[in-house]
């Protein structure tokens, strides 16, 4: 099955709901294992990443998880599909870089996700929507399990699961929470967040993770340490800096609204009217517009407008969705201008937004 | 960041005596200290100034490598990344430092794979370093078919999926 025939269609992945959704985009709980006596995948050479990935790709097919799944090798996908697994945040950049010799296996609904020869030679991760980083762990913990009564994972009493890169030695978590925080970027305070929860030993990144930009107002808070705690410890952790953001967020959103209401409505206004009327629009801008959109969507100013809408928007406009829509090779300048077309059209039936202070009244004065 | 002008996009990490050391730097600055190949230097250190010179003076551990994939400790210290399982082992000095400065503890404390549940891959993993093996000696490359014939000793071991880390 081709890779497009088999993912659900954006409408219906951004669709999925979830606890603390406004500020909470998804959660997941990935877990990096290795084989025991096997050479990592960057030291391996060519022909044993082939006849490794064979083996863990037979036995994560085989796990009833994966039942009416999709498996395919890396190699065998072209650039823009792997690109479109990044955006949708079922691979790493860096497994989207890979090919011959590693494999992807997806389950069904996409919520499970195991990578073949990343860095390490499985890297299986649980995605759910809003809050759910406990759910999120029971699944992926459940696969892991299975696994190990039939793959021999690399395991030291002292050090626990032996992974490439000793940041991810121990318990090869990673625990993460893609938050939406324009309230506190906003009010300048996104800052003073990162600080903190890096002073609690977790790591803010953007979009795409390491080394990415926070396009969007979009950041991914995560675990850094994963040796010495155990996963609960950790989940707890996150979770606990994650619902602390959550209140954050929340507070700076009333502080705006109530100390300088204006400025807000203006950022919101202006964004309304520049997606439902440009004829060309980078990517970037469009991240940030939609953001505030969806922060204006929040505030009630958008009444007649689901939030499934706004989140179709935000993936739908992004690079290789967008190659994939118009399938054939569009220049950067091409892309620009078919997604400012894109948006107007989806723009046509939302109303302007109704905020307190829109002037009818005192136009009719005059 | 160096400059402290433009946008950071070359991020380097390094490994020094156990510390990390990042720095960030925009494309510009990237270009004038000449980072493009981030392995091929111990890049931090000369951009923090720290003086290569020290790489001269070798301990005798960085001269130590992995019996099971040859990784050395210079190669180690370069990506920062091990090269198989058994490296924990074979660094175990090093990385000891490491971990301290990495996490919250140096003991595993979490899950473990589950007991009691032989692993019936094993046999498939012996036939694969069977096969490399083979080949190995095929080529004459009898370093590489010793290292092979460690793993294979490692595998069938009894003390089962314990490595004496």
């Amino acid at each position: 099955m081709k890779l497009h025939e088999f993912l659900p269609p954006v409408s219906q992945a951004v669709g999925r709901v979830g606890p603390n959704d406004w500020v909470v985009l998804s959660t997941r709980v990935r877990l990096a294992r290795n084989l025991r006596s096997t050479l990592f995948p960057d030291r391996a050479k060519k022909n044993d990443r082939i006849r490794v990935c064979s083996i863990i790709r037979k036995e994560v097919e085989a796990l009833p998880q994966m039942a009416s799944g999709f498996a395919e090798s890396m190699d065998a996908l072209s650039a823009v599909e792997k690109q479109t697994l990044v955006e949708r945040h079922l691979i790493s950049r860096e497994h989207a870089m890979r090919g011959a010799g590693s494999a992807l296996v997806l389950s069904k609904d996409t919520s499970l996700s195991v990578m073949i020869n990343e860095e390490d030679h499985l890297r299986m991760q649980s995605l759910k929507p809003g809050m759910q980083l406990q759910e999120a762990w029971v699944a992926i913990d459940e696969v892991d399990t299975a696994l190990s009564k039939t793959l021999d994972f690399a395991f030291s009493d002292e050090f626990g699961y032996l992974t490439a890169c000793p940041t991810n030695v121990g318990t090869g978590i990673r625990v993460s929470a893609m938050l939406h925080l324009p309230g506190l970027v906003l009010a300048e305070q996104i800052n003073r967040v990162i600080q903190a929860a890096n002073e609690l030993g977790l790591a803010v990144r953007g979009l795409y993770g390491e080394g990415t930009e926070a396009l969007g107002n979009l950041f991914q808070v995560s675990n850094q340490r994963t040796l010495g705690q155990t996963e609960e410890e950790i989940i707890e952790r996150v979770g606990k800096v994650v619902n602390n953001i959550i209140e954050n967020e929340k507070n700076a959103r009333g502080l705006l609204l109530q100390n300088n209401p204006k400025m807000v409505y203006n950022h919101i206004g202006r964004a309304y009217g520049i997606l439902a009327n440009s004829h060309s629009i980078s990517s970037k801008e469009t991240m940030n517009l939609l953001s505030l959109f969806r922060l204006g969507f929040d505030l009630g100013f958008f009444p007649g407008v689901q939030r499934s809408f706004i989140d179709e928007l935000f993936m739908v406009t992004q690079p290789a969705h967008l190659q994939a829509r118009f399938a054939g090779k569009l220049s950067a300048e091409e892309r620009d201008i078919r997604r400012a077309d894109m948006l107007r059209e989806a723009f046509r039936n939302v109303e302007r937004p109704s905020m307190p202070s829109d002037p009818t009244s005192s136009l009719d004065k005059t | 960041m160096i400059c402290k002008q433009r946008e950071a996009r070359v991020h380097l990490t390094q490994i020094d005596q156990g510390k990390i050391k990042k720095v960030d730097l925009c494309e510009q600055c990237a270009k004038e200290k000449g980072v493009d190949d981030p392995t091929g230097y111990a890049l931090a250190d000369l951009l923090l100034g720290l003086g290569a010179p020290q790489e001269t003076t070798r301990s005798s551990s960085t001269a130590t490598s992995c019996r099971s994939c040859g990784l050395t400790a210079t190669d180690f210290k370069k990506s920062g990344r091990l090269g198989c399982p058994d490296c924990y082992a074979t660094f175990k000095d090093i990385l000891s430092g490491l971990l301290e400065s990495m996490h919250r503890g140096t003991r595993h404390t979490g899950k473990r794979p589950g007991a009691g549940h032989p692993p019936v891959v094993a046999s498939d993993q012996l036939a694969l370093l069977q096969q490399q093996l083979a080949e190995a000696i095929a080529v004459e490359n009898y370093e590489e078919a010793a290292r092979i014939r460690d793993r294979i000793k490692a595998l069938k071991s009894a003390d089962g999926r314990v490595l004496s880390a």
